[in-house]
């Protein structure tokens, strides 16, 4: 706040001079390195953009205008087509071809109650969501006391432990899916796979540090009076932990619908896979659906399980545990 | 007897009436673990009989998938032994790891037209002439005679020596195996490590150790007159034809750069917007609720969408990879953004505001310094994250090392170009974490979010 006091220099003792004077040089200082900072960090950005640019088979320029032209082009025949598209009812423009054939690929339950393909591709991924949370969360709850400083007196295992989970975070996903899916051919075993080692070690790091911070008194009263190590994980920990754990699981429930439409594209199936058939195909209608269709569900898991988070762990800003999940 | 411990009938009582939410819950919350458990298993269950697991199981390629495992780190010699004119000639496939010329250990043909090909040691060898093939296996010869248009083992071989129909396969376990056919022998020679991997066959500095390679790097013959020793090193190292150094590293900076201008352009994106969102800032309840619906919205729309939207729009390359993060992370960075505005100090503002200062200049002075380190923080979780995701972005279109990736898994044989780029990744994605776990504890201190 250099601009309060331009000018100290009336009324004011010697001291109080030189104090002044070393806030005014530290001031200084600072604004030197902010703008130092600011200048590497902008001289950064260029080059990354220009690299971007230079390395991209459409240049941002060039193909900027033709950005919307591609939208344009890529209307259904009428808004009910979309509809149409979803809920697979024939349509009038029906050629014979795949961009109008909304009817083939009903699931059928019985002769003529059946299941539209997207909302059945849909339910594939959530289900992937859900499975590979599940098992990972399972596998993470158990691996997370082991990595708890306060609960497993070996440093070997803690690292062991805490190692495992850091390769399993970073490891990507797609490999994991691109092997399975060389051994067992695509389908959504391969999108589980991959998504639950990942939930693993995301998970298992919300955990383990939920854990650690943890109040060590009841765990104290446990061990007073004799109490195995599982008996004090399962009455003096599993109490205090257990509403956070939940949550974060409900909070990577959120993120692994979207993972699993994203692995889904690249080879596990469910609704990405169909998304990005229809999308490379130009097969408007079918877009605009499966759009609105992942829009409602993500929305709607979203809400939920905010809904159900707040009622747990009060209202805490739980974006946070994001850039870990 | 009296213990101190035990109570009375009427102290029971009293504890049971004045406890009674606790000491008589309803049965549901009773067994609430027990039931929740039940219905995860048969959920589980259901999953297990939707998704087809056992028969996929079952149908597996599982003594492929040791194959490819064992191809993450080691590598096959695969040449053909071709019988013609009654000798045997060494033939490879356009991957050859070897020079056309090369002196081999393993391989090694004689003046009488016949060859050795050496398992591992002398031990387990065979000897290919046109007519026979003596298979050595742990020091026993086993005579495989080659017919006009069959091959037969003899009746006394071990498992190791197999006749397949009218062929012979003779296995050595991790060190290989051959295939004896009537017109030639195919031989899957397999060692540890990475064939070729620092430079390729063209190369000059192709079978040095690494203190030849050193040497020749720097002494003064030169091995292209046209540049220094150390240019053409590095220029065969980044162009080695099998592994394409230079192309894999130019694919990870393109997946790093997404990451980076995707998150920094969404934070100064989301950096002005989330003060219009936030309700103690801007004092007006329509604008905030458009902003934040916004952000909503940005946010809901897959990460999948943007890339396959933007793919479609500019090609495949960083930028669409660039624009979906942009996107999707401008919502999420701008909704955490704007709740942490709304929990900041309002004392700070009076305090500022009393003094008669602008709106902006009590933005400036009154919120920035508050909420700047919870910015940044998030700023370099998400960063964090995105460097992760990158990853799959590129590998639905947007290019960089995703891409890449499941080019080389799509070949189902270079699992080693695989498992390089894996571990490339891994090491950027650790370095990452800790440069910005550094970062944030530098700038919030080490125990803040």
């Amino acid at each position: 706040m250099a601009h309060i006091a331009h000018d100290p220099a009336g009324g004011i003792s010697e001291a109080t001079r030189t104090v002044y004077g070393h806030y005014r040089q530290q001031i200084r200082t600072r604004r030197v390195y902010s703008i130092i900072a600011l200048v590497v960090f902008a001289i950064v950005l260029a080059v990354s953009l220009n690299f971007a640019n230079a390395a991209n088979s459409g240049k941002f320029f060039e193909r900027l205008p033709y950005l919307f032209d591609f939208l344009r082009s890529f209307v259904p025949n009428d808004p009910l087509e979309i509809f149409r598209a979803m809920f697979d009812l024939p349509s009038p423009y029906a050629d014979g071809s795949m961009k109008y054939d909304f009817t083939s690929q009903r699931m059928y339950f019985t002769d003529t109650l059946y299941i539209p393909h997207f909302i059945y591709e849909l339910i594939v991924t959530v289900n992937i969501a859900i499975v590979s949370t599940i098992i990972g969360g399972g596998i993470a709850f158990c691996l997370c006391f082991f990595a708890a400083t306060n609960l497993v007196g070996a440093g070997a295992v803690r690292f062991f432990v805490r190692r495992v989970m850091e390769i399993l975070r970073a490891f990507p996903e797609i490999v994991i899916a691109g092997l399975l899916t060389a051994i067992l051919s695509i389908g959504p075993i391969a999108a589980i796979f991959a998504v639950s080692l990942h939930t693993i070690g995301a998970l298992g790091k919300l955990f383990f540090e939920v854990v650690e911070n943890a109040d060590m008194k009841p765990d104290e009263g446990l061990r007073a009076v004799g109490a195995t190590w599982l008996e004090r994980v399962r009455y003096g920990m599993l109490p205090q932990v257990l509403p956070n754990f939940v949550s974060y699981t409900l909070l990577r429930t959120e993120i692994n619908v979207r993972a699993s439409t994203i692995i889904g594209a690249v080879g596990g199936g469910g609704i990405g896979e169909a998304f990005r058939l229809s999308i490379g195909n130009n097969h408007a209608a079918k877009t605009y659906a499966i759009i609105i269709l992942l829009l409602s569900t993500i929305i709607a898991v979203d809400q939920f399980s905010g809904w159900l988070r707040r009622r747990l762990v009060g209202n805490q800003a739980f974006e946070f545990g994001r850039g870990a999940a | 007897m009296s213990n101190v411990l035990a109570m009375d009938e009427a102290e029971r009582a009293r504890l049971r009436s004045t406890h009674a939410t606790v000491l008589h819950q309803p049965w549901w919350k009773r067994w609430a673990l027990l039931i929740g458990l039940v219905v995860t298993v048969l959920y589980l269950g259901f999953c297990y009989a939707f998704f087809n697991v056992g028969p996929a199981f079952e149908n597996g390629k599982w003594d492929r998938a040791a194959l490819y495992l064992q191809d993450w780190y080691s590598w096959r010699a695969q040449p053909r032994l071709k019988f013609a004119d009654g000798r045997v000639a060494a033939t490879w496939s356009t991957r050859g790891q070897y020079p056309a010329d090369a002196k081999i250990d393993w391989l090694v043909p004689h003046d009488d037209g016949s060859m050795t090909v050496t398992f591992g040691s002398d031990a387990n060898r065979l000897e290919v002439t046109p007519t026979l093939v003596t298979a050595y296996v742990d020091g026993a010869p086993y005579r495989i005679t080659i017919g006009s248009d069959t091959v037969t083992a003899p009746s006394d071989a071990p498992g190791a020596v197999r006749q397949d129909a009218s062929k012979v396969v003779v296995e050595y376990g991790f060190a290989g195996q051959a295939e004896i056919r009537a017109n030639q022998v195919y031989v899957q020679r397999r060692f540890l490590g990475w064939a070729n991997f620092w430079f390729d066959t063209r190369s000059a500095y192709w079978g040095l150790n690494p203190l030849e390679v050193i040497g020749l790097m720097f002494s003064p013959e030169r091995v292209d007159p046209a540049r220094s020793n150390f240019d053409t090193a590095v220029k065969d190292f980044l162009g080695n034809g099998v592994w394409q150094h230079g192309d894999i590293l130019s694919k990870l900076l393109q997946t790093l750069v997404m990451a980076f201008v995707g998150t920094l352009l969404a934070t100064l994106f989301a950096f002005p917007l989330a003060f219009i969102a936030a309700r103690n800032i801007t004092r007006s309840r329509p604008v905030n609720w458009l902003m934040k619906r916004a952000f909503d919205f940005l946010r809901s729309i897959d990460m999948l969408i943007w890339a396959l939207f933007f793919t479609r729009g500019f090609g495949p390359g960083p930028i669409p990879g660039i624009a979906a993060i942009f996107f999707t992370d401008a919502g999420a960075l701008g909704k955490v953004y704007a709740e942490a505005l709304e929990n900041v100090d309002d004392r700070q503002r009076e305090g500022v505001k009393s003094v008669g200062a602008s709106p902006a200049v009590v933005n400036r002075f009154g919120v920035v310094p508050q909420v700047l380190p919870v910015f940044i923080s998030q700023s370099l979780y998400f960063w964090e994250s995105n460097t992760r995701s990158a990853t799959v972005i590129g590998a639905v279109g947007a290019g960089g090392i995703g891409l890449k990736l499941l080019e080389a898994m799509g070949t189902n044989s270079d699992w080693d170009k695989v498992a390089y780029m894996v571990l490339l990744i891994l090491m950027v994605v650790f370095v990452f974490d800790n440069l910005s776990n550094a970062l944030r504890s530098r700038l919030i201190g080490p125990r803040g979010h």
